[in-house]
């Protein structure tokens, strides 16, 4: 793969609404997270509700980092929060365990609206179905590695040699062999965060929860985490949110992207329709540096066949990546067909590549 | 004071000048109207004379004192744990010091003590404290000390007993309860900025005086450091891992056992260290109100002004000292190489060697057996039990110690003469007559208008109240001659701090070789600085002055050092890419950015300053010390005694007020300005 290249999720889930072939594994409805006093009014209010930032901050007092935000995530998919510091992403995270309490709205596991559950449901939710994976680590520095990612088992009530054993497998999932008696803080960043993963899957949950879990490691130890995360998914298939500030991270991991700010959601929807379809001026200043013919499939380029065009060309998909059609159409002496189920969708010509690979806006 | 005098810097003055002025205003009219009504309504008191409130004080002691044995708060409360505060020292003392029962020697003579002493500080620490610590206490029999040092000893423990007792799950609570946190704070930080004596008097009222109310003294001053240094250890336990072990499903008391206190251990005992130390300077303290041991040994040799006696105690209460910090710093270091594995981590620094780390544990358990044998023969003979010999090496000390005395009494005198003199007319003799001689409405109006000017308007309103509680105590003369000592040492301590905690700031050479002496400085007990300068300086103001800028001086140098250590590289770099000298680059940018550092120096060294009150009455410095001491000692002047330390009190809690208000405010300016 060539570096400068935007790696791209391969799993790509077209549909527009998850509903129609699974239910949702999360479902998140209408979700408030207000810091300040008497937060619970700010939602109910429909005026409040309107202000922005700096007037809610004036007029109440509050800080409203979740705003009404909505959003499904399907099972075994791979769904991004992505928004610059302090738009609320890694709070709506934390909302969805209840490490943070929502103010408002409701947050649904497996048909259970998690705001019901008591401390101890809430306990038992935490120990079996979710685990997070934190920006700063969060391990215990007096604890080995295998100690470590034991603790999750151990305050379970699993017994000793039981939970040995397992925390030895997931080491080794996570490629952490021979390092099991370590402590932390002889392991370098990338190891410390492996340690993380391993803690978080060694529960065997059903979702796993991501805030910045790379944001402090080195360019290089990030990617290598990133694969890591894509191979794991690979091989245990979990559903997966992530957060992340890092756009081509959230392309390259995620199956949907949903785009926060100020605690709202600007768009969610998948990388190329980010890309393509930009909702409003800032996330297209967002994904304006964005390789986009590593991005956009040609369903977004194609035009329309006229009465002019020569039909003759090879077929595409319209869900393959402009790069990997550049070749194809270049090569070809008429333009390529885009075809899906037997239908013709629309052409691409040597034009639209260009367009797309000069970078010109509005190449869509 | 170090505000007032700083000279505007240009940049600075169109903000700044005003309120410089506006202080300025006020001295020149305190001088004016103190030149009209000097002498006038100073409201001075003679030294035998009472106020109403003193004898209702005395009355209040009295009929305490009738009452303790039939009013149901003494019986169910007070008395209840007087009683058994004092079973757990009389179990001590016991052990180690006192005769106990049918015997003429305690439980375990010296020989035990010193076996036992060495193996835990062995097993706690490492075989060179363990070595330091027989030797010290061996030292101790030497001195012809060893039943005072043991008594000292006791009552430390059991001070320090209850102190974690208490202080522990307190800090924890704190630590981990945000509510408990704030309602704790003010509580502790009032205990911490009381000076020390104060309680003595009221708690005697209650607990009769004694090694109960002195230990209950002790722990007063004692668990407070283990309180907060608790609930910093579990608030400093970083949140991501706090937060990941709930999101694993922990519940509080599993974060607690298995996160919190795991990862706090190494500041705990820590905290521990502190404790022990303060408890150690606070039993010497009691001695005032007749807690046995060393510190009543060197009340009565001051009061006697026996230089040598004083001497020789006072070795003993540093050598005491001394040998508790290095084992509780030993111990807290072997907790914090303990935790990773001792392959990991013990091989590396060589502190070890693998094969001592292989036998460590069957030593330790051969040390166990030869420190029971010796705890078993120094309860069986007697020559085990008794100090051997009649302490001459403590004769020969103190006779040495009042050799040199009087030598450097025949041949120094001049110089130090000299400097007294100097400092007494120059500095203190002008500026206590400006407070004692001028109308009480004029300095009370001064200082209201001084605070209110340099700390807003709350600082102005506290000035206000303790002004007036402060004419209220009849103190009013006294307090104001003791301002006057306070003052001057302060602006002492401030020079000196500013002197070598920036050139400590500066050079971290002289920093490393400065900041040993400074701590071992702090670990003394206060009233060890007295002795030196009593046998220079003889019973004097003077000499109060002097040990209270020793003892209040580490601090501010270590405050004023890390507040120019503090100023970011960067702006130094600039500063002296910008062309400016060592003195420029001191002046414009070090000091001026350390301002925050300079206000807090300037508060903790009046709080220190005005701690040392009390041990200074011991040696002529008058005033409220005096009084708080007579009162101790002399009945009928209990009450004006009382009256005293709550005047140092309100001093105390003025000046707090006020500095601390001032470097709330140049922390803003900071903040603003950057």
């Amino acid at each position: 793969m060539i570096p400068a290249q935007t790696e791209v999720s391969r799993r790509r889930d077209r549909s527009q609404d998850p509903d129609q072939d699974r239910t949702p594994v999360i479902s998140v409805r209408g979700l408030w997270k207000v810091f300040g006093p008497k937060a619970e009014k700010v939602p109910q209010s429909e005026e409040l509700c309107g202000l922005s930032r700096r007037e809610l901050m004036d007029r109440a007092g509050c800080t409203a980092a979740v705003r009404d935000v909505s959003f499904d995530v399907s099972p075994g998919e791979v769904f991004v929060v992505m928004g610059l510091s302090g738009s609320g992403k890694s709070t709506l995270v934390r909302c969805l365990t209840r490490l943070i309490e929502p103010t408002a709205g409701q947050v649904v596991f497996e048909g259970e609206d998690i705001r019901d559950a008591d401390p101890k449901r809430l306990r038992e939710l935490r120990r079996h179905k979710f685990s997070m994976v934190f920006q700063h680590f969060g391990l215990l520095p007096h604890r080995c590695v295998v100690d470590n990612v034991a603790y999750g088992l151990e305050i379970r009530g699993m017994g000793k040699a039981q939970r040995t054993k397992r925390a030895l497998e997931v080491v080794e999932l996570v490629g952490l062999s021979g390092y099991e008696n370590s402590y932390p803080d002889q392991l370098s960043g990338g190891m410390q965060q492996r340690v993380g993963l391993a803690r978080a899957l060694a529960g065997d949950p059903d979702v796993l929860l991501f805030d910045e879990p790379f944001s402090a490691l080195d360019p290089m130890i990030r990617r290598d985490m990133q694969n890591e995360v894509i191979r794991l998914h690979h091989e245990v298939g979990k559903t997966m949110v992530f957060v992340t500030h890092d756009l081509s991270e959230a392309l390259k991991l995620g199956d949907r992207i949903l785009i926060m700010r100020d605690g709202k959601t600007v768009q969610c929807g998948t990388g190329d329709e980010l890309v393509g379809a930009p909702a409003d001026d800032y996330v297209r200043d967002f994904v304006k540096d964005v390789p986009r013919a590593d991005v956009l499939t040609l369903r977004w380029i194609m035009r329309p066949a006229g009465p002019d065009d020569d039909l003759g060309g090879p077929e595409f998909g319209p869900d393959v990546v402009v790069r990997d059609a550049t070749r194809a159409v270049f090569d070809a002496v008429k333009p390529v067909k885009v075809v899906e189920n037997g239908k013709l969708l629309g052409v691409v010509g040597d034009e639209e590549i260009l367009a797309v690979i000069a970078g010109v806006e509005g190449g869509a | 004071m170090a505000v007032v005098a700083q000279v505007p810097t240009r940049l600075g003055a169109i903000r700044a000048i005003p309120r410089r002025f506006v202080v300025a205003g006020i001295l020149a009219l305190w001088l004016l109207i103190f030149a009209v009504f000097r002498g006038h309504q100073t409201l001075a008191l003679a030294a035998a004379d009472l106020t109403g409130l003193h004898r209702w004080f005395n009355d209040v002691n009295d009929s305490i004192g009738a009452d303790r044995n039939s009013n149901p708060l003494f019986l169910y409360f007070f008395n209840e744990i007087r009683l058994v505060i004092d079973n757990l020292v009389t179990f001590i003392q016991s052990l180690i010091s006192q005769p106990s029962s049918g015997r003429g020697v305690p439980q375990i003579g010296w020989l035990g003590v010193v076996g036992i002493v060495g193996y835990l500080s062995w097993a706690l620490g490492n075989v060179r404290v363990a070595l330091l610590a027989m030797a010290g206490f061996t030292f101790f029999g030497l001195q012809g000390l060893w039943q005072e040092s043991m008594d000292t000893l006791a009552l430390t423990l059991s001070a320090v007993f209850v102190s974690l007792l208490i202080g522990i799950p307190l800090g924890v609570w704190a630590g981990m309860s945000d509510r408990a946190n704030r309602i704790m704070t003010p509580f502790l930080d009032f205990m911490q900025t009381m000076p020390t004596f104060v309680y003595l008097a009221p708690l005697t009222l209650f607990f009769l005086i004694g090694p109960a109310s002195a230990t209950i003294a002790t722990l007063i001053y004692a668990a407070p450091p283990a309180i907060r240094i608790t609930a910093h250890a579990i608030r400093s336990v970083p949140a991501t891992t706090v937060e990941a072990a709930y999101s694993l499903g922990s519940t509080r008391r599993q974060t607690l056992t298995k996160v919190l206190l795991p990862m706090s251990k190494r500041t705990v005992v820590m905290g521990i260290n502190q404790t022990i130390m303060a408890a150690l300077a606070m039993v010497t303290i009691a001695a005032l109100i007749d807690a046995p041991g060393l510190g009543k040994t060197v009340v009565k040799a001051l009061q006697s002004l026996d230089v040598g006696t004083a001497f020789n105690a006072g070795l003993a209460i540093v050598v005491m000292a001394i040998v508790l910090d290095r084992v509780t710093t030993a111990a807290s270091e072997r907790s914090a190489t303990g935790v990773p594995s001792a392959e990991g981590r013990g091989r590396a620094p060589g502190r070890l060697g693998g094969p001592f780390v292989k036998w460590r544990r069957h030593l330790l358990v051969a040390g166990g057996v030869v420190a029971a044998v010796l705890v078993y023969l120094s309860h069986t003979y007697v020559w085990a039990a008794e100090f051997p010999g009649e302490g001459s090496t403590g004769s020969t000390i103190a006779s040495a110690a009042d050799t040199v005395t009087t030598w450097a009494q025949d041949h120094l005198s001049g110089m130090t003469n000299a400097l007294r003199d100097a400092v007494t007319n120059g500095l203190l003799n002008p500026f206590q007559s400006l407070l004692t001689d001028s109308p009480w409405w004029l300095v009370g109006a001064v200082l209201v208008a001084v605070g209110a000017v340099l700390g807003g308007r709350r600082a102005g309103v506290t000035a206000g109240v303790c002004v007036a509680l402060l004419v209220g105590t009849g103190m009013w003369s006294d307090s104001m001659t003791t301002l006057a000592s306070t003052a001057v040492a302060t602006v002492l301590v401030m020079a000196l701090g500013v002197v070598v905690g920036v050139w400590m700031g500066r050079s971290p050479m002289a920093d490393r070789l400065i900041r040993p002496t400074l701590d071992a400085a702090q670990v003394m007990p206060p009233f060890v600085y007295l002795v030196p300068f009593l046998a220079l300086f003889g019973a004097t103001r003077f000499t109060a002055i002097v040990a209270a800028v020793v003892y209040a001086a580490p601090v501010t140098m270590k405050i004023i050092a890390d507040g120019v250590r503090a100023v970011p590289e960067t702006t130094v770099e600039a500063a002296a890419a910008a062309g400016s000298n060592t003195w420029q680059i001191i002046t414009k940018v070090q000091l001026p950015m350390s301002r925050s550092a300079l206000a807090l120096a300037v508060n903790q060294g009046l709080i220190y300053v005005l701690s040392m009150v009390v041990v200074g009455g011991l040696v002529g410095a008058g005033a409220l010390g005096y009084d708080v001491v007579a009162g101790f000692s002399q009945g009928e002047l209990y009450g004006k005694g009382l009256a005293a330390g709550l005047a140092i009190v309100l001093l105390g809690v003025m000046f707090d007020g006020i500095t601390q208000a001032a470097a709330r405010r140049t922390t803003a300016v900071n903040g603003r300005r950057h």
